[in-house]
């Protein structure tokens, strides 16, 4: 044998031992400990699929059940840290290692078994940067993945929520790797190829549909006057000066309320066309109004969105969708196409400091990255031009050839001041960086860097970083748009008043919006039922958002 | 529970003839703010009561924002709070005075 | 969430506050609160708690106004407290059921949203479910008609879901819940295998306003509009039963029949089904319209069994 192909022959040694336990490529549910423990190796690089939304739960489960005795000291590298089993294994001894982008629903638990070193931590990762390492450095021995069905020879149907799978499926396929589809069912024909079968070396027929976690569905009825507001703030004193056609918005009821008023308020300001045509998008509910009133031209998706599949099947013009007619999302596509496509990222965090740094670690949550820092940051890479961003580029110019200008991304945190419980959203120092500290991290875990952040948005006022001329000047524009909070009282209410004069901090009154105008009646939809009737009754949302 | 009482010298009554209003609720992350026209047109007061200890130095800021801007003259307002944010507090004073004016 | 509203025919009877809802609801000006928000008639008891307190109790009581008809309101706030009765909740609502015996409005109007009892009084609470229930009897023995109107976040649980069985018309919402035991309370007694209470959709298929519409336990549904229930409760003003032997012999017998016939149903869609809907699957996601027509077709759903 020659010494070029060794890890070759290592795959195929897996891969044979792995068929002792199949029918060909099909393997049953109860057959996958078994199989797990046939194919893993002490100290593998793993990948088990946990995205931010499809969970391949059964290969999870049938993981933390293998005997740490054979499959231990695992080094796990996926992006999202989502189910109880991601956490388990660790605990068990199974895993040792760990490189990941998000733990939202775990970071509670990630933070105390990293704080007693269960977790040898690699880093915290964006979404791009790891999978970006799956070809360099991070190259899985054996991907654990998940689907909607296969056929028996591997081919795969992801369903709409492709996400990450063929991202994973590239990388450890193509480099001597093994993979492992989970699948609600086995077909003799899929509905389209999302993952040739060549790439897929078992398929484990689940014991139940793999969880999907409905992470991009805000609830318009919960919907609040002040994040109305500050919607209206950002379409008129942002979207429409910036003449914002291309965009990402992040999770949260400020990015919803946008949504929702976009064919009310905007509409009525002349925006139609002009702004938000083209998104960055997961399937939000919240973005069916403007749909359907005609705003929107094409969204492109990370993942999909439970309840929102027949929806998508009969729009065709505005969603990616297949041959077959469902959605076809792909997480590193559309994160690239957001970073480098989108003039505009608008987003929410738990911390912003006097710089603009932000951050949604806090001393007991480890929430992980996502992809918010590769949307929320400016792409030096970029080479094509348009308006918004060359006008974002002449804002922020100070010195040198007007020649030599590049334009900015316009990266926007749309916040509260205040948070859950009256917790301050703006702070002299982040939690993060007592974070790192405690955990002798060497890079501590900012969200959004300063330097990337164009405009904070608050119920109080926009302010503008892009024209702050010295750090002085940055940290009272921050300070004047804080509200109530202590850094907001800390402000030098004379500079202030210099800075509204010079545009740089904007209050409603400055754009011609009345606070208490800010009413729920602006809400294109108020409810979870009126997006129903929006979507002509193809939208069907998951139970717990019902009420009716 | 926390008691606060806020006075201020206001250079104007507050507009409109309307002896009482009353808006929001007192619901978590909310409150209701009590208006009467009971006070010589001079002065406002403003009493609090609070489940949430230790924001006194925010409500002091809050009000005096809004006596500032409404100049609320005559008008003795009560509150009940049921931790609702300072943003949310400023709205419902502010529409409170909105009602008192019609 | 104002106060104050413009449009009725637009405003949400499940978003507006319990004031909104009256202004709304009655002929405009015409509300006269009684023991206002300026009598600071609080609880006496959540301070002992540390907790916070209404200017109203959660419970605003006046007289109205409906087209012209003098009426005698009561409406809770289901924001504060879940709308659950406490002392001065119950006592303010008892007293404008006694003040009824003298007044004999056209109607006495209750703008249910309530959970139930507040735990923090439950006493005095569970005493004024009691003495509520009575008043409306002697109340309605009087010859007025006691009218609910249930559609508001809170729905009518507990001992409101007891006050409204013995009111002599409801009106319900899509929105709107009617139940003694509320779903968590079932899920916990029972199991999350007897009743999910996360699966909305079985809360609603359970408790909600197009069930209760179509069993018969409301008498009239309503858009979610303030307009809308101002109609309704018109309409069931003229409609509202005697309050006799007659008719409660006629209602034990409804309700043993409806034992007798759906007893046995493991499911609303199986009881919509044997009252002859033809697509009982379809019956959530119908509008106002579409329901009525289903009613009309239905023609069986309207009688004073709750």
């Amino acid at each position: 044998m020659s010494g070029w192909r060794r890890e070759r022959a290592a795959r195929d040694a897996r891969i044979e031992a792995g068929r002792a336990h199949a029918a060909g490529k099909v393997v049953a549910a109860a057959s996958v400990v078994d199989l797990l423990e046939a194919i893993l190796r002490p100290g593998d690089r793993v990948c088990l699929e946990g995205d931010n939304q499809k969970q391949a739960d059964c290969l999870a489960r049938g993981l933390s059940q293998c005997d740490p005795a054979r499959v231990h000291d695992l080094h796990m590298v996926q992006s999202g840290i989502v189910l109880p089993e991601h956490l388990d294994i660790f605990e068990q001894g199974i895993a040792k290692r760990l490189d990941y982008s998000y733990s939202g629903p775990q970071g509670a638990r990630i933070a105390r078994m990293l704080y007693g070193g269960q977790i040898a931590l690699g880093a915290v990762h964006t979404y791009l940067e790891l999978f970006a390492r799956y070809f360099i450095d991070l190259t899985p021995n054996v991907a654990l993945i998940a689907g909607v069905s296969a056929d028996r020879e591997g081919n795969l149907y992801t369903g709409p929520n492709t996400e990450d799978t063929p991202t994973v499926v590239e990388a450890t396929a193509f480099k001597n790797g093994v993979v492992v589809a989970q699948v609600n069912e086995i077909v003799d024909r899929v509905p389209r190829v999302d993952i040739p079968g060549d790439r897929i070396d078992f398929v484990v027929e689940a014991d139940k549909p793999f969880y999907v976690e409905p992470l991009f569905t805000r609830d318009p009825a919960a919907m609040t006057e002040t994040q109305i507001l500050m919607a209206m703030m950002a379409i008129k004193g942002i979207y429409a000066e910036y003449g914002i056609r291309r965009l990402n918005h992040g999770i949260g009821f400020g990015t919803a309320a946008i949504e929702l008023l976009l064919p009310t308020y905007a509409e009525r300001l002349g925006l139609k066309g002009k702004i938000a045509t083209h998104w960055a998008l997961n399937p939000h509910p919240t973005l069916i109004p403007a749909i359907e009133s005609g705003w929107v031209s094409q969204v492109h998706c990370f993942g999909s969105e439970v309840g929102m599949d027949r929806y998508i099947r009969e729009r065709p013009d505005v969603f990616f969708t297949g041959a077959d007619g469902s959605l076809r999302s792909n997480r590193a596509f559309c994160q690239t196409a957001g970073l480098y496509a989108c003039d505009l990222f608008i987003g929410s965090t738990l911390q912003i400091d006097l710089s603009g740094h932000s951050s949604t670690v806090t001393q007991s949550r480890v929430a992980g990255f996502g992809g918010a820092p590769n949307m929320g940051s400016d792409p030096h890479g970029r080479r094509h031009p348009s308006d918004t961003w060359m006008k974002a580029g002449r804002e922020a110019l100070v010195t040198g050839d007007p020649a030599l200008m590049r334009g900015r991304k316009l990266v926007v945190q749309i916040v509260e001041t205040f948070g859950e419980k009256l917790v301050p959203t703006f702070v002299e120092k982040l939690d993060a960086l007592e974070l790192a500290r405690k955990l002798k991290l060497e890079l501590a875990p900012v969200m959004v860097y300063a330097d990337d952040v164009t405009h904070i948005v608050t119920e109080e006022g926009i302010a503008n970083l892009l024209l702050c001329r010295d750090a002085d000047e940055r940290e009272q524009a921050i300070r004047g748009v804080a509200g109530y909070t202590e850094v907001g009282r800390g402000r030098d209410r004379a500079m202030v008043e210099r800075l509204r004069a010079r545009g740089i901090v904007r209050r409603p009154e400055d754009l011609g919006i009345e606070p208490l105008d800010a009413d729920r009646s602006l809400l294109a939809a108020k409810s979870i039922k009126d997006l129903v009737h929006w979507s002509g009754g193809l939208y069907e949302p998951p139970a717990k958002f019902r009420n009716w | 529970m926390e008691k606060l009482t806020f006075r201020h010298a206001t250079k104007k009554p507050l507009a409109g003839a309307k002896a009482q209003a009353i808006t929001g609720v007192v619901a978590s992350g909310n409150l209701e703010v009590l208006l009467e026209r009971a006070l010589p047109p001079d002065a406002c007061t403003v009493e609090i009561e609070t489940p949430i200890n230790g924001y006194g130095d925010v409500w002091e800021a809050v009000v005096a924002d809004f006596v500032a801007r409404a100049q609320p003259g005559g008008i003795r307002i009560t509150i009940n709070d049921g931790g609702a944010r300072p943003d949310t507090v400023s709205l419902r004073l502010l529409q409170g005075a909105r009602l008192m004016e019609v | 969430m104002s106060d104050r509203i413009t449009d009725p025919a637009t405003t949400s009877w499940y978003e507006a506050s319990a004031r909104a809802r009256l202004d709304g609801l009655l002929d405009p000006g015409s509300f006269r609160e009684f023991i206002g928000p300026e009598q600071r008639r609080m609880s006496p008891h959540l301070p002992l708690f540390d907790l916070p307190r209404a200017f109203d109790d959660g419970m605003i009581v006046g007289a109205g106004r409906l087209d012209g008809q003098a009426v005698l309101v009561a409406a809770q706030e289901g924001r504060f407290m879940g709308g659950a009765f406490g002392e001065v909740h119950g006592a303010k609502l008892v007293g404008l059921l006694r003040a009824a015996l003298d007044q004999k409005p056209a109607a006495l109007l209750i703008l249910f949203d309530t959970g139930g009892v507040r735990l923090q009084e439950a006493n005095a609470g569970e005493t004024a479910i009691a003495e509520v229930m009575r008043a409306i009897t002697q109340v309605r023995a009087a010859g007025v008609p006691v009218i609910g109107l249930i559609g508001g976040r809170a729905g009518a649980y507990g001992g409101g879901g007891l006050i409204a069985g013995t009111c002599s018309r409801l009106a319900v919402s899509e929105g709107g819940r009617i139940s003694v035991s509320g779903p968590e309370v079932i899920e916990t007694n029972k199991g999350a295998e007897e009743f999910d209470s996360r699966d909305r959709a079985l809360v609603w298929r359970t408790m909600g306003g197009k069930h209760r519409r179509l069993t018969g336990g409301a008498d009239a549904f309503a858009d979610d509009t303030v307009a809308a229930f101002r109609t309704a409760a018109l309409r069931l003003i003229d409609t509202a039963p005697a309050f006799d032997l007659a008719t409660l012999e006629a209602e034990q017998a409804r309700l043993e029949e409806r034992i007798a016939r759906f007893g046995d149903c493991r499911d609303g869609t199986e009881i919509w089904a044997r009252l002859g809907a033809n697509d009982p699957a379809a019956i959530p996601a119908m509008t106002t319209a579409e329901f009525d027509a289903l009613l009309a077709q239905i023609g069986e759903t309207t009688h004073d069994a709750r």
